[in-house]
């Protein structure tokens, strides 16, 4: 029994190594005085690079692009897929099967089989180089998604609930409203942490669509940080730390809903 | 319910509550596809605005790109290997992560770190960690300095590397939510009949796991089929086109040529190739559902 606890001890300190070390580095990074990346072991730690990344670039503007584009990412697939999924898990309609197979579908599509043509599409209604047009293209994968893990959500909620407020005289999208809507709060919490979290990091579409450097999310600010002689790299890992912190303390914050919702539509078929 | 007005009246009413959502996937992934196909029929250079019809000539052409072929290559390479090492990993990992010990819930919140972390940070970072004179990786390992990134044969590992360290917490979770379904009482029967722990591993957890493992590699299969992120930051496709893979391929000659009609061609093969995955994988899958 003892030797099997010092099994487990060793795997997971060397799990923990292997997922954590490279962050604490770049964070280790971060701090570490510009001029002396060459020597084995900073002298001493600095936030000189933060202060660079922050106020000598124009990254801030970029951090709050990246939270309007994940935001409206969000805002938009949470209305249109509350709605869906609430009837495909409570209402009887024909191609409901079909129509979940679909969105599941859309979700494995590469993204570069439809940049092309959604290129041309914005171009065509002037919403190519907009942030509000780039939330249109992260419907591919954000409403399935969406989906998937409200369906899985309004089917845990009991039938009677919907079958009670239907007897009570409500429509049944009255019955969505006011009473299972309401309910599936903590699923929309869910699914509202991964959208947002697969919209903010999103970049192809980034990379593609915007083109004027004030519009760049953090992804494509961060892909294309470079100074004229050598790589800044103090000032990536700070950038890098600003861009994630966020993301890691709403993950390990709510790190339970995000597993479930992840795991929702894979296993529970 | 209350008679059959009642039914219909519901049908119209789900109807109305899915068109919002069914109108937006079709605008965003149906219709560009049918338009990725038909572009892919022309010749459309987009900065001289020429375009016409040339039938299958980008599709012939693509048969005898010896280019395509090898980001295809690339591409078959850096699925293979990453979905079979995340898989290798992740299996210890879940039954790690399903036993009860101090400082589990500290393990599990670690490891989703890398998968919120942004790919291209993650790729970043890692760029800095293969930083041939001062990377971490190199500090750390004796002998000569690897140039990891600029080497033809190190780089796509280098990728590889950086996508296992990303992904295999995802696929954790998924195998995890599969042990959690395996009955504990399976495993108590097998004590007392005297199995040793792999035994029951072999007999019971592997087995009862398939289906889970078949899913998670069927998402995973074809979510690294199509990788950009990461070696769009880490090598751009170099060195000498050796990391090269079919997204990086089509990003290219649609974006830096311009090229949209073979550009779009390059896409909608990229695409084929994820279909053709797909119906393998559900067909494996679907043997498995059969067999039970």
């Amino acid at each position: 029994m003892k030797q099997r606890g010092l099994g487990t001890a060793l795997a997971v300190v060397a799990f923990l190594t292997f997922f954590l070390g490279p962050f604490f580095w770049q964070v280790l990074t971060s701090l570490w005085p510009d001029g002396e990346l060459t020597r084995p072991w900073p002298s001493h730690l600095t936030v000189e690079n933060y202060a660079s990344v922050l106020w000598g670039r124009p990254f801030l503007r970029v951090v709050a692009n990246s939270l309007l584009v994940a935001a409206l990412t969000t805002a938009f697939c949470l209305t249109m897929g509350a709605a869906a999924a609430f009837a495909l898990a409570k209402l009887e309609f024909r191609g409901r099967g079909l129509l979940l197979s679909a969105a599941l579908a859309v979700s494995m599509f590469p993204p570069i089989a439809t940049v092309s043509p959604l290129y041309l599409i914005l171009r065509a209604v002037g919403l190519r180089d907009s942030l509000i047009g780039l939330a249109l293209p992260y419907a591919t994968f954000a409403l399935p998604l969406t989906l998937w893990v409200l369906t899985s959500f309004f089917r845990q909620l009991p039938d009677e609930l919907y079958r009670a407020a239907r007897v009570d005289g409500c429509t049944p999208f009255q019955a969505f409203r006011r009473v299972l809507l309401p309910l599936a709060a903590p699923g929309l919490a869910t699914t509202a942490i991964l959208v947002f979290i697969f919209a903010w990091n999103e970049f192809l579409y980034a990379l593609t669509f915007l083109s004027t450097p004030e519009k760049r999310t953090v992804p494509v600010a961060i892909s294309l940080f470079a100074s004229e002689y050598r790589e800044p790299w103090g000032e990536i890992a700070a950038a890098s730390v600003v861009a994630t912190l966020p993301l890691v303390v709403l993950t390990v914050l709510f790190q339970r809903r995000i597993v479930s919702g992840l795991t929702a539509g894979a296993v529970k078929e | 319910m209350n008679g059959g007005g009642s039914l219909e009246r519901e049908r119209r009413q789900a109807y109305l509550l899915v068109a919002p959502a069914v109108l937006v996937l079709a605008g965003v992934a149906l219709y560009p596809i049918l338009a990725a196909v038909w572009l892919s029929l022309h010749r459309f250079i987009l900065v001289f605005g020429e375009r016409r019809l040339t039938g299958l000539d980008n599709y012939a052409f693509l048969l005898s790109d010896a280019r395509f072929w090898a980001a295809l290559g690339n591409t078959a390479y850096f699925t293979l290997v990453a979905v079979a090492v995340e898989l290798l990993l992740a299996v210890p990992l879940a039954l790690l992560l399903n036993r009860a010990f101090p400082g589990r819930g500290l393990l599990r919140a670690s490891v989703l770190v890398p998968w919120a972390i942004p790919t291209v940070v993650s790729a970043r970072l890692w760029a800095w960690m293969f930083n041939p004179e001062y990377g971490l990786i190199n500090r750390m390992l004796p002998g000569s300095d690897i140039n990891w990134l600029g080497a033809p044969g190190y780089a796509l590992h280098a990728a590889i590397l950086v996508d296992v360290w990303k992904t295999t917490p995802f696929v954790a979770l998924l195998v995890l939510a599969g042990l959690q379904g395996i009955p504990e009482d399976l495993y108590k029967a097998a004590r007392v009949d005297g199995a040793s722990a792999w035994r029951a591993f072999r007999s019971i957890t592997l087995p009862l796991l398939k289906p889970a493992l078949l899913l998670a590699l069927l998402f995973r299969s074809l979510d690294a089929f199509r990788v950009f992120d990461a070696i769009y930051v880490l090598t751009e496709g170099g060195p000498a086109n050796t990391t090269e893979t079919l997204s990086i391929y089509a990003y290219k000659t649609l974006m830096r040529s311009g090229d949209f009609g073979y550009g779009s061609t390059l896409s909608v093969a990229t695409f084929l190739c994820v279909v053709l995955l797909a119906l393998v994988w559900l067909r494996l899958l679907g043997r498995e559902e059969g067999a039970r």
